[in-house]
This record gives C-alpha cells, structure tokens and sequence, in this order.
C-alpha cells in the first residue's frame, strides 16, 4: 500500500532522513520506533506532505506522492495526526471534527463518518460543543485522532499519540488503536513507548539517527538485543 | 580615497550656487535638499524596524507652528522654529512612548502613526479659522522680502546654502548615530527585544529617543519648506500621502544606506518634475500613480533599494581578503 | 434643557447608525488579517472605488439601485482578488513591513488613478432618501438602511463562516496554517476565498457609505484612518473587539461633531485611542490566549 524507497529528508541544510525505505502492506499496523530525535516525526511528515523530500520515491496504492501537491494527499486515503495533536484551539470538538471531514469526497458522509467517531470516542459527543482547546491532553488525543478519521482514510499515520498522556490514558489510546486496525484501517504509528506500542501492530522498523536500523515481526523486534542496544547504547 | 572624494564633492557642492545662477535648477536643488533632509530623518527610525507612517505629521507641524508663530504671535522664526520642533517632539512622545512601553510594534505602530497623520491633517483642516485649512497658508512677506530675523530671503543662493548646510547636518546626524552605542541598542532590539532587554538595553528609552530625534528633524524640515516655499497646505507637507512618499523615497534609495534617502529624494523629484513639465496640469495624479507602481514594484524586487542593492552587488562582485596566516598550531 | 437632550439623543443614534457601517469595514480588515496576516492599507480606498462605481452606475447610467449594489459588491471582491494575487500573494513570505508598504503603494495608485480618472470633484448620488421624524429628532432614513444592511452583511458573513466549510477552513487557517494541508485544504484558495470576502465587504460598505457622503479620491483619508484605529484598539484579527471598538469610535465622532466642527470628532477619537493605549493596552478585548 505505502512504499517508501531511500527517502533523503531534512530541514535546510540539516539532513534528518538517509536512504529510508519501508512498507506498508494493506491490512497491517507497523511501528516505526527509535530514540529522540531519530527522525520519526520527519518521517510522518514526509508521508502527509508537510515537507518534501530531498531524494526517493513514496508512493500510496501505486500513485507517486511526490507528484501531488500536498493538499491533495488527504484524498488519497491518507491521515495524520501530528505531533502535539495540533487542534485548532479556539474550534469546538464538532468543528475541529467537521474539518477533517474537509474533503469533497467525505463530505456526503459527513454524518456517518461523525456517528463512527462518536462511537469509538463517547467522550467527544459529550462535549461536542466545547472549545477544544480547553480539553485535557487524554481528550484532545482523541479529538485529533477523531479528526483524522472523519476522511474515511485507507492508512492512518499517528505521530507519538501516547505523548504527554497519563499512563492510564496511554493505555486507552492503544487499545483505541486496536480497534481501528480491526475496524479495517491500516495504521503506521511512530512512537517511542516501544513495550506498548510493540503490541499492537504487526511490524515494526527501528529508526535511529535517520537510518532504519532494523526491521522485522514485532515478536522477533521485542525479543531481540537490537532494540536495547539502539536506545540505551549498551 | 574617499574621503578626498567626499571633500572635492562637497566643495562642488557649496561652490555651484555662485558658479551656476539658473535659478530654476537651484530651485530644484533646494526642494531636493529639503526632501533629502525629511527622507533622511524619517530613515533614522525607519532603518531600525520602527517604520513610522506618520511623519507627514510632524512635518506638518513642523511648517503649521513656525508659520502661525509668525502670523498670529508675531515671533520670529528663530524661535518659531525651535518652538515647532519641541512641538513635534512632544507629539512624538505623546504617540510613541505607549506604543514603546505596551510593546505596539511592526503593524499596529504603523498603523497608529498612518492614523497619527491623518488626524494631524484633521485638525489643520478643522482649524480652518486660523490655519487656512484645505486652502493653505501663507506667512505674511517681512518688509523687503530677506531678512535674517524673518528667515525669509528672496535670493535662491541664500537658501540653497541653508538648505545644504542643513541636509549635511542630517547626514552628519545620521552617521554619529551609525556610530554610537545606539545603533547597536536598536538593532539588537529590533532583532530580539527580549533578548535585548534581558542584556540590560533600556528599550523603551532607546526606541523613545530615535523616534523623538527623528520626529523633531523632520519638522525642521517642515519649517524650512514652510519658510522657503512662503506657502504651505495640509497636502503638501502632511497627511498620509506625505508619508507614504517618505518611505516610499527611502525604499527606492536604500534604507540602511546614509545617502539613500538623497538618492530616494532626487529620483522622486525629478521624477515629479519631469511628469509635470511632460504633461502640464495634466499631471495631476500621474506622479503618485507611477510612485504607487514603483512602489510595488520595489518592495517586491528591490526591497533593499536602488542604492542598497547596488552597493550589495558591489560586495558580492570584490573577493573578501583573504584569512590572515595562522600563527602557531591549529 | 429638553432641545439640548433631543440633539444629544440624535447624535448618540446616529452614532450607533454610524458604528455599524465602521464595524463593517473593520471585520473586512480583520478578517484579511486574521487569515493572510497583512493589513490592507489600502482598504478605504478600494471603498472609494466602489462608491465611485456606485455613482457611475446609479447617477451616470441610470441602473437600478440594488443591481448597482450588486455589481460594486462584486465587482470590489475581485478588486481584492486582484489585489491579493498581484501584490500580497508575492509578497507572503517578505518582512510583514513590506507587506504593509505594498498596500502602501497600492493606496497611492488608487488614488492617483481615481484623480486621472475622475477629477477632483466631489461627485453626490443623488439620492435624496426621506428623513424620519421622531420624538422630535431627525433620523435620515439613509442611516437607517446603512445601519441594518450592515448589520445583514455582518450576519451573513458570521452565517458563512460557521456553517460552511470553507467557513470553517477560514477560521482554522487563523489558528493553525501549518497543518490545514492535513486536511485536504489548498492555502492560497483560501486566501484568494477571504480576499474576495474582504473585498466584497468593502463593496457593501461603498454602497453604504455613498448614500452618506459625497465621493472624491482622497475621501478614503476621511475614515481610513479611523478604521485602523479600531482595529488595533479592538485587537488586529479580533473580529467581535473590531466592532465594539467601532461603535465606540463612532459615538465619540457623532458626539464631537455635536459640540464642534466634525474633524474634531475624529481628533476626539484618536485622543481617546491614545488614553486607551495607556489604560488597557492590549485592546479593549483582549484575546485571552
């Protein structure tokens, strides 16, 4: 579904991303994993269109993203949640959600698509009308993701949804992104709860410094020394 | 080298008036130098990042109180004149220190100073009873027509050496302030007025202190205009037209540059000058619609000025020096 | 002294007659603002346009009233379309004071080109619209339709930007621009989209304006500078602080063209924004971040 081919990326004349490649196969949820400052939340953005690479290919269901302008990527299938949840703060709950119902495409089903989102977050209905920046971090982690689904997307990308988030909430945030994924959308999730997140999803990549370091089954992944070695240096 | 050159040019420029006596040319070249002087005083503040859109004002005030000090009051010039500066610098204080003090800046100074002007142009023409209004004003004719005490002089020579004296004035102005501590002060504040604060820069004083130098030169500027034109109205030396041509002037000659606003003021003249003579009453309009278009124009493709940009090409064309050898190990 | 009451309770009427028009022109500059972030310096100008468009099409070529109306309502939307693609659209990654001095350059051109075109003169509709009587007062039934066409303006564009989606997206991009290309939406149609808006605010306002005052070219210079105070006293981009603070302004204007000669009204206005910056120097409605 998703494929990426040695994707160079960075701001200026710094360089964040060096010949990273990776898969998305249809059906699955795959990590993208590494320490601080790895480049994972370059990585999302390369994919959403927010900055251009420098070098590589990426391409959604065959169509090259490169060649879409980046506006256009949405309708594609793809949503992200950024970093830091990115609401917009003086929006209710309902209009934060009716944007990401933006696109000409999903507006027909605006209704449906709001219903499917109230179900997976009954809290968001509750507070339909309330500004969304004076939510707690737990409820705006789901108004973004909520937002994000309102496009009836084929592949959801969730930059470090578990950020910030009491332990308890992070727990519901991955059991929410189970039931996505069971719900037949296909999640790349980049994060650095690696014992959680490792639980969810099918693969993962280990990202460091750039590169993708390692890759495999997230058993084989939770299991193996490459993982303590990358974070912990030993 | 330059120094020499700057010296040869300025004794050119002090001898022309008894060498050449046309006096249309020397017309030219006073208006050019009075307007030199006003872009040059709007350009101490302007260089800094406080982009003011109101010195039509202080130039209006500048012209207005010399010139009602005289008619009504019957006080010479001598004091008119320094009475309108602390005029203009009161006002100056009045508008900038809130705006300083409350952090106004960038846009919403501009703005308070574009409406600063209007209301200047407001109140000359509500005080139409005394100042003439939208039909002008003139200063009553003192005897003879030159007179020292009157500062009126019917000889284009006189006044051009006033005016030249007083432009070199506002150049010298501009280059101690270049060269003062102030200078950095401003820059570091318009760059990070935080940053400066926290490294002990009183910033409100620093910006206070440009802008009332700045406001005060530019209504002696007025004065003089008012003085030499013996006729002054609200659209010809205040308003917010005014003031858009003073930036305007600036942008085209260069703003970070001391003799850019001369550059500015002799391209605008001329330019007004040549319109004029092209199209007669015609004309009316017709320079500040090329100036609207100029002005575009630069902002979008030489936002550094003609002057600016020319001596940023000249830097770029000669190779720096190169590093001195190192002494000792790496 | 019942007269001196009579008058006193006409001019604060007609002030708030007045605030609505301000408060009009005021949300087409903050709405340009909130979403482009530039001020249009220009804006009074593109006004006098229009209401020159209104008196060619009314006075001139005998069109009906509303479809005159109609015609500069669109007709200076696309001049703000104009305005956005031709000089801020370049501009949109420039120092935000060459933004500003390029709107600068464009109000000279307008009112250049409006003397070229037109002439000096001061040129009236011509309309001449009854006056209401009432309680003793004379309220020109002009003020009145200036009064609630602007109000209908004001509500029509709250309207849009609530329920419409590109209502919505012009709201978002003030708060976020970086990531509304998440959601599918183009930047730049957005603020081609808000710049008609602006554009066709200022129209309406030309239309109103015109059956109040006499046109000429620098008639902009008469309320521009005014406008620009309410807005940075109302808070630049703050759409509801714009209008209290324009209704404010125009009390003071009416009340000081009570008293005194009318300029003096607006030398009122700027000695009481001076004392508010002073008083409450964020605004009068603060944002609360």
């Amino acid at each position: 579904m998703l494929a990426l081919r040695s994707v160079r990326a960075g701001y200026g004349s710094f360089q964040a991303l060096f010949d990273v490649s990776l898969d998305v196969r249809a059906g699955e949820a795959v990590a993208v994993i590494g320490p601080n400052g790895a480049g994972k939340t370059t990585l999302m953005r390369v994919i959403s269109g927010l900055i251009r690479p420098t070098a590589g290919s990426i391409a959604m269901e065959g169509t090259d993203l490169l060649a879409t302008p980046g506006h256009r990527i949405v309708a594609l299938g793809i949503a992200h949640v950024p970093e830091s949840r990115r609401l917009f703060p003086r929006m209710t709950v309902e209009d934060n959600l009716k944007m990401g119902g933006f696109l000409p495409a999903a507006r027909p089903k605006y209704r449906q698509r709001l219903d499917f989102v109230f179900e997976l977050f009954p809290r968001l209905r509750e507070r339909r009308r309330q500004l969304a920046g004076t939510m707690s971090g737990g409820e705006q982690q789901m108004c973004a993701i909520g937002r994000a689904l309102m496009s009836d997307p084929k592949l959801l990308l969730l930059d470090e949804p578990s950020a910030g988030l009491a332990p308890v909430v992070v727990e519901q945030v991955f059991e929410l992104v189970k039931r996505i994924r069971a719900g037949g959308i296909n999640v790349l999730i980049v994060e650095q709860n690696v014992q959680q997140v490792l639980r969810v999803v099918d693969r993962a990549y280990l990202l460091k410094a750039g590169s993708i370091r390692a890759a495999g089954t997230a058993a084989v992944l939770l299991a193996t020394e490459t993982l303590r070695e990358a974070y912990l240096g030993v | 080298m330059k120094r020499t050159l700057a010296v040869c040019a300025g004794a050119g420029l002090v001898a022309l008036p008894f060498v050449y006596h046309q006096p249309y040319p020397l017309h030219i070249l006073i208006v050019i130098l009075i307007w030199s002087f006003a872009y040059t005083s709007w350009s101490m503040m302007g260089r800094f990042g406080l982009v003011s859109l109101g010195h039509g004002g202080f130039m209006g005030i500048g012209a207005y109180v010399t010139a009602l000090a005289w008619n009504h009051g019957g006080v010479s010039p001598w004091i008119g004149i320094p009475v309108a500066l602390v005029a203009g610098g009161v006002l100056a204080v009045l508008v900038a220190y809130p705006c300083f003090r409350f952090r106004i800046t960038g846009h919403y100074f501009a703005l308070v100073t574009l409406a600063l002007s209007g209301i200047v142009l407001q109140v000359i023409t509500a005080t139409r009873d005394h100042t003439g209004g939208s039909l002008g004003y003139t200063p009553t004719r003192y005897q003879g027509g030159s007179s020292l005490y009157a500062l009126q002089f019917t000889g284009k020579t006189t006044w051009y050496l006033i005016a030249l004296s007083v432009w070199a004035a506002g150049l010298y102005a501009w280059h101690q302030v270049d060269r003062s501590m102030t200078r950095y002060a401003l820059e570091a504040i318009s760059e990070d007025e935080d940053g400066a604060a926290a490294a002990g820069v009183h910033v409100t004083a620093e910006k206070l202190k440009i802008t009332v130098l700045s406001a005060m030169m530019t209504a002696l500027a007025g004065a003089l205009y008012c003085q030499y034109q013996m006729f002054i109205s609200p659209d010809t030396v205040s308003g917010i037209s005014i003031s858009l041509q003073m930036v305007f002037a600036v942008v085209v000659g260069g703003i970070y540059v001391s003799l850019g606003p001369t550059v500015g003021a002799v391209i605008t003249i001329l330019l007004a000058e040549v319109l004029r003579i092209s199209f007669g009453t015609r004309a009316v309009g017709w320079d500040n619609l090329v100036y609207g278009v100029l002005l575009v124009l630069f902002i979008v493709f030489l936002p550094k000025g003609i002057l600016g940009s020319l001596l940023d090409l000249r830097r770029r064309a000669t190779p720096a020096a190169p590093p001195r050898a190192q002494t000792g190990a790496a | 002294m019942p007269i001196l009451d009579v008058y006193l309770l006409e001019a604060l009427i007609n002030g708030v007659l007045l605030g609505g028009v301000l408060a009009l022109i005021s949300l087409g500059l903050n709405l340009v603002f909130g979403v482009i972030d530039v001020v249009w310096i220009c804006y009074a100008e593109l006004i006098m346009f229009g209401m020159y468009g209104m008196y060619f099409l009314y006075s001139v070529f005998h069109w009906p009233i509303l479809a005159a109306a109609a015609l500069c309502i669109a007709g200076v939307g696309a001049l703000g379309v104009l305005l956005h693609v031709i000089v801020i659209a370049p501009l949109l990654g420039a120092a935000p004071i060459n933004q500003l001095l390029a709107t600068g350059g464009v109000l000279f051109f307008l009112q250049s080109a409006a003397t070229v075109m037109f002439g000096i003169e001061f040129r009236n509709l011509g309309l001449r619209l009854p006056v209401l009587k009432a309680a003793g007062m004379f309220i020109s039934y002009s003020r009145l339709l200036a009064f609630g066409a602007a109000l209908t303006g004001m509500v029509a564009v709250y309207l849009f930007l609530r329920r419409s989606y590109t209502g919505a997206a012009i709201r978002a991009i003030a708060q976020d621009r970086q990531i509304m290309t998440l959601m599918g939406v183009d930047s730049r149609r957005i603020y081609v989209v808000t710049s008609a808006l602006g554009g066709a605010l200022a129209g309406l306002a030309s239309c109103l304006l015109v059956l109040l005052y006499d046109v000429h070219p620098f008639v902009g210079l008469t309320f521009g500078p005014i406008t620009f105070l309410i807005c940075v006293l109302g808070g630049l981009g703050n759409f509801v602080g714009g209008a209290v603070a324009a209704f404010v302004f125009a009390e003071l204007i009416s009340l000081g063209g009570l008293y005194l000669d009318l300029e003096w009204g607006y030398v009122f206005a700027f000695v009481f924004f001076i004392v508010m910056m002073f008083v409450r120097p964020e605004g009068l409605m603060a944002r609360r971040s």
